[in-house]
């Protein structure tokens, strides 16, 4: 692989997955409603 | 129990927020992802396209889901009575959705019987050297273009059999049937491509394919096409505009952080887009590789690479079997869960209209469905028709509802404001002026850009060279027919117990909850 493909590759990995590792740790830690378990349709 | 409340628990829940998240991801990855996403970036700048991509993900599809969501979690209805709560005069909009999602379902199960029995022929390679003869002629027995009603057993019975469980699933309600297919599926779905990945990285000729894939064109930033591409492969792979957001977020309980829920279904859909790319090209470089040809000589999309190139692949590589049987398998957990979010759009439609149960209106919708994809797409026409309603009904469909529907929520209901007071209530992350401007603006000025180019090319070249008459009834035809059929449902009035203004706006703990 060309040194511009592997860093392009790179940077998609890190934005991309970064960037979903980033929304589920603000989804855990910074969300105002605790996660929550309910009965409906059990 | 409020009157609200107990129609909420009659319409079902997700049990959690991870449980809708899991839902949400598993609509949107879809077959789109696995086949869809490698080729356009490929095509459109290679490494340089992560650029309009990321801008595309950030300023018009995380901000359409969010819309959705606004749209679902404070109607607390389907997408037609969620419309109706923020406007009467949009209800159509959400039955327009209704019916495109009708559409979209009876063809997409054929895509999935066919993923079904590839799984198995994967195992003993059943289609020789020549795969693209053994899809259109042993396989499919497709003949000349046109209409015929000569069944295929070979298709029609997995396609009976995906029906077969779709109604299973549905039956089974929102957290038993599709939250739990949801919960089972996707992590076997990130296995089982992860699995694939891994061995097509160790494939000699991986690293050209890679090589292809990545290789930054920076002159391709310079055409609108490409930032056209980007905007049109975010908004596809998204499943968002069409009603099925709406219908989920409904199902949530109103103190959900529906902000910060959207931003892990917006990334996790793209993550799981930039590891099928990698999966994808390694493959094809190991295919170039084998036959001595350039990655652009056997690099494809859609059909022709799933079901042509990949078995290509399977044939050649080490352990082809294993390479088939995850694929196939990954393509029908990833259709599955799709198909299962587009068919409750319909479903809870029917239902909120009607006041059925849920069992009476799965029925209602699923046989029907069932009988019209087994007529249209279990026959020697069926692929022939399946391609052309899957590109009307994605651009004339699709694409101008969801066009329709930011522009009537911006600028006919002018409920932008309230909706992103509703996000702001309960979200991690606060929607402000910025998402007024790129829900009321930027976004359908952006897919409107997207639309037209498309329909120049379908008004300049007949596609892909089908008769008139096919492409007028099932192109055009459908695609108007939806909108007509929405009209008609506008008109069916709602029953008396179903209330069209809002419900609360106070996200104080549900009476249906369990203290967690």
């Amino acid at each position: 692989m060309s040194a511009g493909a592997v860093v392009m590759m790179v940077l998609a990995m890190l934005v991309l997955w970064g960037g979903l590792a980033a929304a589920v740790w603000n989804l855990t830690h910074r969300s105002k409603a605790p996660e929550e378990h309910y009965r409906r349709d059990l | 129990m409020t009157d609200a409340t107990a129609a909420e628990s009659h319409r079902g829940a997700f049990s959690s927020r991870k449980v809708f998240i899991l839902a949400a991801v598993g609509s949107a990855v879809g077959l789109g992802n696995i086949w869809r996403f490698p080729y356009v970036a490929y095509e459109n700048g290679g490494g340089a396209f992560v650029l309009p991509y990321l801008v595309a993900l950030l300023t018009a599809g995380i901000p359409f889901l969010l819309l959705d969501y606004a749209l679902g979690h404070r109607g607390r209805g389907s997408a037609p009575l969620s419309f109706a709560r923020t406007d009467r005069r949009t209800e159509w909009i959400g039955w327009w959705q209704v019916g495109i999602c009708f559409v979209i379902a009876v063809y997409y199960a054929a895509v999935i019987a066919w993923a079904v029995r590839y799984t198995g022929f994967s195992l003993g390679k059943v289609w020789g050297d020549a795969p693209e003869e053994f899809l259109f002629g042993s396989f499919l027995q497709a003949g000349d273009p046109g209409v015929s009603l000569d069944l295929v057993p070979g298709v029609l019975v997995p396609l009976a059999l995906v029906w077969a469980a779709v109604l299973a699933v549905m039956v089974l309600g929102v957290q038993k049937g599709i939250g739990a297919t949801a919960v089972v599926f996707i992590p076997v779905l990130v296995l089982a491509f992860g699995a694939l990945v891994v061995r097509a990285l160790f494939l000699p000729g991986a690293g050209a394919g890679l090589d292809a894939l990545f290789s930054p064109d920076w002159a391709a930033l310079g055409h609108a096409s490409v930032w056209a591409a980007a905007f049109g492969q975010i908004f596809f792979s998204l499943s968002v505009g069409f009603g099925i957001m709406i219908t989920y977020s409904s199902y949530v309980s109103r103190r959900t952080d529906m902000t910060g829920s959207g931003l892990v279904v917006g990334f996790a859909n793209s993550g799981f887009e930039l590891l099928a790319g990698i999966g994808v090209f390694a493959a094809l470089g190991f295919m170039a590789q084998a036959n001595g040809v350039p990655v652009d000589e056997v690099a494809s999309d859609g059909l022709g690479l799933a079901f042509v190139a990949f078995p290509a692949i399977i044939n050649e590589a080490p352990a082809g079997g294993l390479i088939g049987v995850l694929f196939f398998g990954s393509l029908v957990f990833a259709g599955v869960t799709s198909l299962v979010s587009v068919i409750e759009v319909v479903i809870s439609a029917v239902r909120d209209k009607l006041e059925l149960s849920r069992t009476a209106a799965t029925v209602a919708v699923v046989l029907p469905s069932a009988l019209v994809s087994l007529v249209f797409f279990g026959t020697t026409s069926g692929v022939y028709v399946l391609d052309i309603v899957d590109h009307f009904v994605n651009r004339y469909g699709i694409l101008l509802v969801a066009v329709v529907s930011m522009l009537a929520v911006a600028w006919l209901a002018r409920a932008l404001r309230p909706l992103s007071d509703h996000l702001n209530l309960t979200g991690s992350v606060r929607v402000g002026r910025w998402w007024l401007v790129l829900v009321g603006a930027l976004t359908p000025a952006a897919l409107t850009v997207v639309l037209v180019r498309e329909l120049a090319t379908d008004l300049g070249t007949p596609y892909e060279g089908y008769p008139g008459w096919m492409l007028g009834t099932f192109g055009w035809g459908v695609a108007a027919a939806v909108v007509l059929a929405a009209v008609l449902a506008t008109l069916v009035r709602w029953r008396p117990r179903t209330s069209l203004t809002p419900p609360g706006e106070d996200p104080a703990p549900d009476p249906t909850e369990v203290a967690s």
